[in-house]
C-alpha cells in the first residue's frame, strides 16, 4: 500500500533528469555492431589466412581444410559434421563467446542494455524477474569453466602470434605481426583480469598471510580486475579489427607493410 | 541571493505529492541544509531522518533528482541554478512520512545473518592476524548502513515479492565480511544460495555506483560470494574430487 | 497495578541510548539472564559513537611493552587536571585492554602490527602509543561490532523511540515513558532498572561536532529523577572544527593536521600561536618560527611548535584572534598545510581530511588553507555515578558513557571516550542486572502521572501562541555560543541566565502544527525542556567555579585555584529548584598518589 505511494512519487520510469539512457544505448550500438560483424565474418569461411597471419576468428585450425596448419603438419583426416554446413569459426567463436557471454562485466552491460533489467540505476525495471536463479541464466555460474577454455585460446593465439614472425622468406615483422601481438595481449589482459580468475588464484582464501605467493598473485589480478571493463571493450574491438585487417590483406584490398 | 526551487515529496502511506518551496540558497549549502531551512521557516512538520550531517551515520538517504544520495553530502552547487530540484523518499521502502521511509526490512535481514563464530584464541591468548588478512573485510566494515544500495537494487526496488528471499547488497557486504573474516568458522554459502537470493543479483552494479563509502560492493563482495557458491555447488571438478576422496 | 492506557512493555532492565555504552550495557545485562530492552531515538547503529575517529585507548602494550594500566591511569588524571574520580580512572585503565580484546572476539578488525597484534597509535596526553584503531573510523567499527553482537543475542530493540521521562515509585526507578517517533504514539516501559547511555549536550551550542541527538535529555531526566550532576562547567571545546560552509560548521578537523606540519594563521598571515604561549608551557615551546619548523624534523635540539599546545590553550587563542577581528572571512582562523607540505604527503597522511574539505567545502587542502574554529565536542562532566557499579543516586538508575561524569575530570584525553563506553557500559549493564535480580517487592507505575505526562507532551498542539521551536533552538545556540562558550566571565554568564529565562518563557508558548506522525517540530519542542535545562546547569556551574581548569575558562579568574581543584561542583534538583554544592573529591589511596608523583 505505502509501497505504492513511494512508487507513485517516482512517476513512471524514473525521476532522473540526466541522460541516463546514453550509456545503455552506446552499449547496444557497439556490442550490436560487433555481433553483426563477427557473425558475418564467421559465415565467410574465407580470407582468414594470409601467410603468416591467421585470423583469431578461425584459430585454431580444426579441420584439414584450414589453410593454415597451426599445429604443425597434418591434422588427422576428419571433418566434423557441422563443419560441412557452417564455417568452423562458429565452433571456434563459441569458446571465447561463452566466456564473454557469462563474463561478470558483460552481464552487467547486456542486462542493462539488451535485457532492460534495469536500463540504468533508479530506472524502473521491466516486470517479472528471477535473476540468475533459473535455467538458462543459472548457467552463468559456469563462467569459471568458460574461463579455462578462454585460457586455452590465449595459448593458441600466442602461438599464432609467434608464427606471425615466420614469413615465407624467414623471420620478419609486419604490421600484421604487431596487430596480432596487440590482439593477444589485450585478450590476455581481459582473460586474466576475470573475476573467476581472481577468485581461483587467491580470492578463495580467507587467510592470505599463510599463502604469500597466491596473495601476491591475487593482488596483481585485483589491479587488472579493476580495469576489466576496459580490457573487455578494447579486446573486443581489437579482435574484430585483427580479423578485418587480415581479411582485407588477404583480399588484396590493403597491403601489409613489412617492417623488418 | 539566488533562490533554490525545491520540489519536495510530502505525504504519508495514504498518498501524497510534490510540493514546491523556494529557499534562499547560501554558499556551500547541501541539500539537507535546504531541507532544514524549509523546516525552520516554511514547513515545520516536514519529516526527514538525519543524524551526523557529516556523511558518517548514513541516515539522510533520499533520491535527489532521481538519484539515490545522502542529502548531507550533496552540494547544491552541483545542480544548475534556477532549475527545480526534486527530493523524494527512497522508493524501495514503505513510506512513513515525507522523506522518511520504513527501513526495517534491512534490520530484519540483519537478524537472519548467522553470527560471527571465531576460532579459538592462539596459545598466547591473542588472535594473530596480518594486515593483509583483514584488508578485505575492513573495506566492508566501512559500510555506514545508509541503505542506498538496498534502495537502488532493482531486485527489490521494482519487485516487491523478492523481499521475501533476497537479502540485498548491504547484507551481501556483511556476509562477505564474515565469510572472508580470517577468524570466522561459520559457512553461510548454502544460506546465501537458498534463502538469501544471491542468485537474484544480476550484477548490474547500481549498488556500487551509489555507495557513499565507495565500497566496491559488486566486485569485492557479491562476485566473490557468487564464486564461493560456485566452489560449493557448481564446480563439477571439485564435486568429482570430493566424491573420489570422500572429503567435504 | 493500575494500567496506563498506552502501549506497555515490561522488562527487568531497559537501556536508553544505543551508542557504544548502551549497546555494551544491554549485552551485559542480557548475558546475566535478565529481560533486557534497548531503546534509542534513532535507528540502531546511528548513535554518535560512529563519529569517533582516532581510536580506543587501552594499555595493551603491543607497541610499547613499557605501557601498563598505571601509566594510563596517571595520564588520564594529569589530562583531567586532577579533577577525576580516581577509582573510575583506575578501573578504566585496568579494564580497557580486556574490553578491546573482547571486541576483537566479537568480530572487530583493528589495524595490525607487523607481528599480527593490534596496532596502537600516538595521541595527545598519552605517554605511549596506546590507541587501538581502524584507520580513522574506529567508532564505526566499534558500534557495528556491538550492534551485531547485540542483534545476535536477541536483545529487543526499540528504534526511533524517544524517552521523555523516567518513572519512579517511591524514589526508586519503576520504568520510563516516551513516544514512537514514527507514529507519535506514547509508550510505557515498566522496568526494575534503567541504564542511561544517552550521550552529551553538544546541541546547546551553535558550533558543534555533535548530531541532533545530543540534546541533553538523559542528563535532564537523571536530574529530574533526583540524580546528581558533576563537572558540568568543564565542557570540552575542540580547537579545530570546520567553520564554512554552514553545512559542515563544527565538523572536526583532526589534530593530525597540525601534527603533520599544519600551522594556524590569522588574516594577516601571522602565525599567532607564538603570542599565546602560557608561562606554564614556555620552557618546552618554541619561541621562533624557525625553531618550530625545525622541531618537525629534529625534536632533540628544538622545542615543540605552539600550534601543538594543549587543546584548551589553542581554542582560547583562536577565540581571541577572532574576537580581535583578525579571523578568516567566516569567523575562524586559517589552518595552513598547503604551503608547508607537498600535495602527495598531505593526501597520504590526511586522506579523510582531504576528502572532507574537497567534497564539502570545495577546498583543496593541498592548495589552500582551511578555515577552522573551536567547536563544542564533549561533556567531560555528567551524571555522578558510583565508580564500581555505575549506579546514580537514584535506586535502579545507572549511567554510562558520555552522560556519566567523573572519569575525565576537567578535560578528556583523546581515545579515552571509546574505552569509557565499553568499560563502564559493561559495568552498568552488570550491576543493573544484579539490582533487578535482587529487587524485592513490586513496583507500581502511577497511571495518573503517566497520563499527566502524556497531556503535557500533547499540549503544544493546542496552544495558541506562535513561537517556533526551531527559532528558539537557534536563539539558544546563539546565546550559549556567545555567552557560555570557551571563555566565560561573570557578566556574560549572568546575562546568559537572563536570556535563558526569556527562552524558557518563549518555550512555553511554542505551538506545533501538523499531526503527531513523525513530526520533527513536535520532537524538537519536547527536546527544548532538556536543551534549556542543561544550558542553565552549565551556566550556573560555570558561574560557580571561580577559576580556570581544563575545559572551563574564566576570563575573570584566568588561573587554576588549588582550593577549587579539591571539589566537584555537584548539581541537584530539589523541590523543583536547581542547587549547586562544592563536594570534596573522593580521597585517593596513597599507592595511587605515588603513581602520580612518578615521572
Amino acid at each position: 500500500m505505502s509501497q505504492n505511494v513511494t512508487a507513485s512519487a517516482h512517476g513512471g520510469l524514473t525521476l532522473r533528469s540526466d541522460p541516463w539512457w546514453a550509456l545503455p544505448l552506446t552499449v547496444v550500438v557497439f556490442l550490436g555492431s560487433f555481433i553483426v560483424y563477427s557473425t558475418w565474418a564467421a559465415f565467410q569461411n574465407a580470407h582468414y589466412y594470409v601467410p603468416p597471419y591467421l585470423s583469431p576468428f578461425y584459430s585454431p585450425c580444426i579441420s584439414k581444410s584450414c589453410l593454415h596448419l597451426t599445429f604443425g603438419w597434418g591434422l588427422p583426416e576428419f571433418s566434423l559434421p557441422i563443419i560441412g554446413i557452417v564455417s568452423p569459426a562458429f565452433l571456434i567463436l563459441a569458446g571465447p563467446g561463452f566466456f564473454r557471454l557469462t563474463c561478470y562485466y558483460y552481464r552487467k552491460a547486456y542486462y542493462r542494455s539488451f535485457w532492460l533489467a534495469p536500463m540504468a540505476c533508479a530506472v524502473r525495471d521491466r516486470s517479472g524477474y528471477s535473476g540468475e536463479t533459473r535455467f538458462p541464466l543459472i548457467l552463468q555460474n559456469l563462467h569459471r569453466y568458460t574461463w579455462y577454455v578462454a585460457v586455452f585460446f590465449i595459448v593458441v593465439l600466442t602461438w599464432d602470434a609467434l608464427l606471425a614472425f615466420r614469413f615465407p622468406d624467414g623471420f620478419g615483422i609486419g604490421v600484421g605481426t604487431i596487430v596480432m601481438w596487440i590482439n593477444v595481449i589485450l585478450l590476455a589482459a581481459y582473460t586474466f583480469s576475470c573475476h573467476s580468475c581472481r577468485h581461483v588464484c587467491g580470492g578463495v582464501l580467507d587467510v592470505f598471510s599463510k599463502a604469500p605467493a597466491r596473495y601476491r598473485l591475487w593482488r596483481f589480478i585485483t589491479r587488472l580486475n579493476e580495469r576489466h571493463p576496459v580490457y573487455a571493450w578494447l579486446s573486443l574491438f581489437f579482435v574484430g579489427f585483427t580479423d578485418l585487417y587480415i581479411r582485407l590483406v588477404s583480399m588484396g584490398i590493403i597491403r601489409d607493410w613489412r617492417i623488418l | 541571493m539566488p533562490t533554490a526551487i525545491m520540489r519536495v515529496f510530502r505525504g504519508d502511506a495514504k498518498g501524497g505529492g510534490f510540493q514546491e518551496y523556494r529557499v534562499p540558497a547560501e554558499e556551500g549549502m547541501v541539500v539537507l541544509d535546504v531541507i532544514h531551512e524549509i523546516q525552520a521557516t516554511q514547513a515545520p512538520d516536514l519529516a526527514v531522518r538525519w543524524n551526523c550531517k557529516a556523511g558518517k551515520c548514513g541516515s539522510c538517504s533520499a533520491e535527489v533528482n532521481g538519484k539515490p544520495r545522502l542529502m548531507c553530502m550533496t552540494r547544491m552547487n552541483i545542480f544548475p541554478e534556477g532549475e527545480p530540484i526534486t527530493v523524494a523518499p527512497m522508493r524501495t521502502f514503505p513510506l512513513i512520512r515525507d522523506l522518511v521511509t520504513d527501513v526495517s526490512f534491512n534490520f530484519e535481514m540483519a537478524k537472519r545473518v548467522p553470527a560471527f563464530r571465531p576460532r579459538p584464541r592462539d596459545p598466547d591468548g591473542t588472535y594473530r592476524m596480518q594486515q593483509e588478512d583483514i584488508d578485505r573485510p575492513q573495506e566492508f566494515h566501512k559500510c555506514i548502513e545508509c541503505f542506498l544500495c538496498q534502495n537502488v537494487c532493482h531486485v527489490i526496488r521494482d519487485h516487491e515479492d523478492n523481499k521475501r528471499h533476497f537479502a540485498g547488497p548491504r547484507l551481501f557486504v556483511r556476509y562477505a565480511a564474515l565469510e572472508m573474516h580470517p577468524l570466522d568458522t561459520n559457512d553461510r554459502r548454502e544460506l546465501l544460495k537458498e534463502k538469501m537470493g544471491l542468485g537474484f543479483c544480476n550484477i548490474t552494479k547500481c549498488c556500487t555506483e551509489v555507495c557513499p563509502e565507495h565500497i566496491k560492493i559488486t566486485d569485492n563482495a557479491i562476485i566473490p560470494l557468487k564464486e564461493r557458491v560456485v566452489d560449493e555447488y557448481y564446480d563439477p571438478v571439485l564435486w568429482l574430487v570430493r566424491k573420489l576422496t570422500g572429503r567435504k | 497495578m493500575a494500567e496506563t492506557k498506552y502501549e506497555t512493555h515490561e522488562y527487568d532492565v531497559i537501556v536508553i541510548g544505543a551508542g557504544g555504552a548502551g549497546l555494551r550495557a544491554a549485552i551485559e545485562a542480557s548475558a546475566r539472564g535478565v529481560k533486557t530492552a534497548l531503546v534509542c531515538k534513532s535507528l540502531l547503529g546511528k548513535a554518535h559513537t560512529v563519529m569517533a575517529e582516532g581510536g580506543i585507548a587501552a594499555a595493551l602494550g603491543n607497541v610499547y611493552p613499557e605501557d601498563n594500566w598505571q601509566v594510563h591511569f596517571r595520564d588520564t588524571l594529569r589530562g583531567g587536571k586532577m579533577l577525576n574520580n580516581w577509582r573510575m580512572a583506575q578501573l578504566h585503565a585496568q579494564e580497557a585492554p580486556a574490553r578491546v580484546l573482547e571486541l576483537e572476539e566479537w568480530g572487530a578488525l583493528f589495524d595490525r602490527t607487523q607481528d599480527g597484534r593490534i596496532l596502537q597509535r600516538d595521541f595527545g596526553g598519552h605517554r605511549y602509543a596506546r590507541l587501538a584503531h581502524v584507520g580513522d573510523r574506529t567508532g564505526l567499527e566499534m558500534i557495528r561490532t556491538l550492534q551485531q553482537h547485540a542483534v545476535h543475542k536477541g536483545i529487543d530493540v526499540f528504534m526511533e523511540c524517544t524517552i521523555i521521562r523516567l518513572l519512579l515509585d517511591g524514589g526508586r526507578i519503576a520504568g520510563a515513558f516516551g513516544y514512537w517517533r514514527e507514529s507519535g504514539r506514547f509508550v510505557t516501559f515498566k522496568a526494575k532498572a534503567v541504564v542511561l547511555a544517552t550521550g552529551g549536550i553538544g546541541k546547546i551550542w551553535k558550533f558543534t561536532s555533535n548530531s541532533w541527538e545530543y540534546t541533553g535529555d538523559g542528563v535532564t531526566m537523571a536530574l529530574d529523577a533526583g540524580a546528581d550532576l558533576i563537572d558540568m562547567e568543564c565542557y570540552q571545546f575542540h580547537p579545530t572544527g570546520m567553520v564554512w560552509p554552514p553545512s559542515v560548521r563544527g565538523i572536526l578537523v583532526t589534530e593530525g593536521v597540525r601534527g603533520d606540519g599544519g600551522t594556524l594563521k590569522n588574516s594577516f598571515g601571522e602565525r599567532f600561536m607564538f603570542k599565546y604561549i602560557p608561562e606554564f608551557f614556555r620552557a618546552e615551546t618554541a619561541e621562533t618560527e624557525e625553531e618550530a619548523d625545525r622541531w618537525y624534523t629534529d625534536k632533540k635540539n628544538n622545542r615543540r611548535t605552539p600550534d601543538l599546545l594543549p587543546r584548551d590553550e589553542v581554542a582560547r587563542a583562536i577565540n581571541s584572534e577572532v574576537k580581535m577581528v583578525r579571523g578568516s572571512p567566516h569567523g575562524g582562523v586559517f589552518l595552513d598545510i598547503a604551503s608547508r607540505r607537498d600535495a602527495d604527503y598531505i593526501k597520504r597522511r590526511l586522506p579523510s581530511m582531504y576528502h572532507q574539505f574537497k567534497e564539502l567545502a570545495d577546498v583543496d587542502i593541498t592548495k589552500e588553507p582551511m578555515e577552522v574554529g573551536p567547536t563544542a565536542h564533549y561533556m567531560n562532566g555528567g551524571v555522578r555515578v558510583d565508580a564500581d557499579t555505575a549506579a546514580t543516586a537514584v535506586p535502579g538508575l545507572f549511567a554510562a558513557g558520555e552522560i556519566a561524569g567523573g572519569l575525565h575530570g576537567a578535560n578528556r584525553l583523546g581515545g579515552n571516550s571509546l574505552s569509557d563506553l565499553v568499560v563502564f557500559g559493561r559495568r552498568a549493564g552488570l550491576y543493573a542486572a544484579e539490582y533487578a535480580q535482587n529487587l524485592k517487592g513490586t513496583l507500581t507505575v502511577d497511571a495518573g502521572w503517566v497520563e499527566a505526562l502524556a497531556q503535557e507532551a500533547l499540549e503544544p498542539f493546542q496552544r495558541t501562541g506562535g513561537e517556533n521551536p526551531y527559532a528558539i533552538h537557534r536563539d539558544l545556540q546563539e546565546t550559549m555560543q556567545s555567552l557560555v562558550g570557551i571563555i566565560r566571565t561573570e557578566g556574560e554568564l549572568k546575562k546568559a541566565l537572563e536570556e535563558l529565562a526569556t527562552l524558557k518563557e518563549r518555550a512555553r508558548r511554542v505551538r506545533v502544527d501538523g499531526n503527531r506522525q513523525y513530526n520533527p517540530s513536535w520532537h524538537l519542542t519536547l527536546d527544548l525542556h532538556s536543551l534549556l535545562t542543561v544550558s542553565e546547569v552549565v551556566t550556573l556551574a560555570a558561574l560557580e567555579r571561580k577559576e580556570s581548569r581544563g575545559g572551563h575558562t574564566r576570563d575573570d579568574y584566568p588561573k587554576p585555584d588549588p582550593e577549587w581543584g579539591r571539589v566537584n561542583i555537584a548539581v541537584r534538583r530539589r523541590h523543583g529548584d536547581i542547587t549547586l554544592t562544592p563536594d570534596p573529591l573522593p580521597e585517593m589511596p596513597d599507592e595511587l598518589k605515588k603513581l602520580l608523583e612518578e615521572r
